[in-house]
């Protein structure tokens, strides 16, 4: 089926992008840390950081989404907090959705970080320390270049589960064109309406679209893979 | 890796328990309902829930058939009915939903009743500034008013009424940017409730329901602002219980469910 360019909402697209996107830049800087600490912590309740970190895997998206907002909602401290600094709450706003994507996308950003950063040879942090190099030192020059396939696909995997969100977008976000009507609400409008055409359209492209994300991404993380151990 | 014999036996006696737990499940009477007892299943707007729920009851009580709702935005549903749902009944928040089906061959026509007449009404949590008595719809305007839930006016009528009413008193171009849309008139009075959405238009079931007692306080939009708000109920055309389902209709019809009806503030087309 050719793709009609006319019938679809660009609008959506640009804005289920421009999301994507910052939720995975997000998720790299707030999942380095994390992973790091969840790898090499020594903490007996790791473990308990580490069941929080995967819970958005097992929570269904509306009931995270549910708890979104209200948190976000004049109800909670929070979201006083937020209202008396800007005068809105962070629901139905961009910023409100890159709160709920972040939650969302956590496990799949910080799992892959934490199980690479695990496979690091010990032995070569020690040797990085002993010649003098600081922990942060160690962790740019030792651990991140060797964690590279990890860190590539956990930023992949942010990225498209991003792409698809739907479940917390539906709850927190109230289908403001331009604004938090993402592709995944777009395509549902156009199936309510039995625009089954335009529905059709978009959801081909979106699948276009992640396939051609994730190809590159992966292909990518392969070249990493084969020659980055040999640097 | 090689992996040793006993951890493999371990592994597969670990799996043969998990199916066995499995397949067990039906036999315990975890899952499923009982087969003898008669059951309808109904597919009902979202301004239905509280109301449908207590004739259900009534009627599960008196005739012993099971009633199972389902709500959601009546576009939603009709949609869902299209592609083969297993619903019996559908009530929907408007005629023409119900309308389109029949046209579509989907639902009988023989079957279709006008049940009731909604009310469409503004919503906002009871420690609200706004002085709906004293504004009206201008309330809107209010500065305080950063967000409006409405129903998705593409798929619920309530939200495709609340648009009309908004255009009727010359606010929609003016509030157009504050609007949010709920999925479902049920879903924009979540967006109130919650303290997210500082004023909504609903549906005076909705608010109405004993849940929502003293959570906020309402104003009713005046009927001449939107086009009444006439429900239809109709019999899935492949309903594998008919019988059943006109039954429940017929139900619908007597007084004791209208008066569970008007209660939560529909008002009932003449007999």
């Amino acid at each position: 089926m050719p793709i009609d360019l006319q019938a679809v909402d660009w609008q959506a697209f640009g804005l289920t992008l421009q999301l994507a996107m910052l939720v995975s830049a997000i998720l790299f800087l707030l999942g380095l840390p994390l992973a790091y600490w969840i790898a090499f912590s020594r903490r007996r309740w790791r473990f308990l950081i580490e069941a929080v970190v995967a819970l958005p895997i097992v929570l269904p998206p509306t009931v995270l989404g549910f708890y979104v907002l209200v948190a976000l909602g004049s109800r909670s401290p929070l979201g006083r907090w937020w209202q008396s600094l800007t005068g809105h709450t962070l629901a139905f706003t961009f910023s409100g959705l890159v709160i709920g994507s972040v939650l969302y996308s956590l496990p799949f950003a910080v799992q892959p970080f934490a199980a690479s950063f695990s496979a690091v040879d010990r032995k070569l942090l020690a040797a990085s320390a002993t010649l003098g190099a600081s922990p942060l030192r160690s962790f740019f020059r030792v651990v991140v270049p060797l964690s590279a396939p990890g860190l590539i696909t956990g930023v992949a995997l942010t990225f498209a589960h991003t792409m698809g969100e739907f479940g917390v977008v539906l709850m927190v976000g109230g289908n403001i064109p331009g604004v938090t009507r993402t592709v995944s609400i777009d395509i549902y409008d156009q199936v309510q309406a039995s625009n089954y055409a335009a529905a059709n359209q978009t959801a081909l492209l979106l699948l276009v679209l992640c396939f051609a994300v994730l190809a590159v991404v992966y292909g990518l993380n392969r070249q990493a893979w084969t020659i980055g151990p040999a640097k | 890796m090689k992996l040793s014999r006993s951890s493999v036996q371990s592994f597969l006696r670990f799996v043969s328990v998990l199916l066995g737990l499995i397949l067990l499940t039906p036999a315990l009477g975890l899952t499923g309902a009982k087969d003898d007892a008669k059951q309808i299943t109904v597919a009902a707007a979202a301004d239905l829930s509280a109301a449908l729920e207590e004739v259900a009851a009534g009627y599960e009580k008196s005739t012993g058939t099971r009633v199972v709702l389902s709500f959601g935005a009546s576009g939603t549903l009709t949609q869902q009915i299209q592609n083969g749902a297993p619903f019996d009944i559908f009530f929907s928040a408007d005629m023409d939903y119900p309308r389109q089906l029949i046209a579509a061959g989907y639902a009988d026509a023989p079957t279709l009743y006008r049940y009731a007449v909604g009310r469409l009404v503004l919503w906002a949590p009871a420690d609200s500034p706004l002085d709906f008595d004293r504004v009206g719809m201008n309330a809107l305007l209010d500065p305080s008013v950063k967000k409006i839930s409405i129903g998705n006016p593409q798929h619920a009528p309530y939200g495709r009424a609340a648009v009309a009413a908004l255009k009727h008193y010359g606010l929609y171009e003016k509030v157009t940017d504050r609007l949010v849309l709920g999925e479902n008139v049920a879903q924009a009075a979540q967006f109130v409730e919650s303290g997210n959405a500082q004023v909504g238009l609903v549906a005076l079931a909705h608010v109405l329901a004993p849940a929502m007692q003293g959570k906020g306080k309402y104003w009713q939009v005046p009927v001449d602002a939107y086009p009444p708000l006439e429900q239809g109920v109709v019999v899935v055309s492949r309903s594998a219980h008919k019988q059943d389902a006109a039954a429940f209709v017929e139900y619908i019809k007597t007084a004791e469910a209208a008066k569970v009806l008007r209660r939560y503030g529909f008002a009932l087309p003449p007999q």
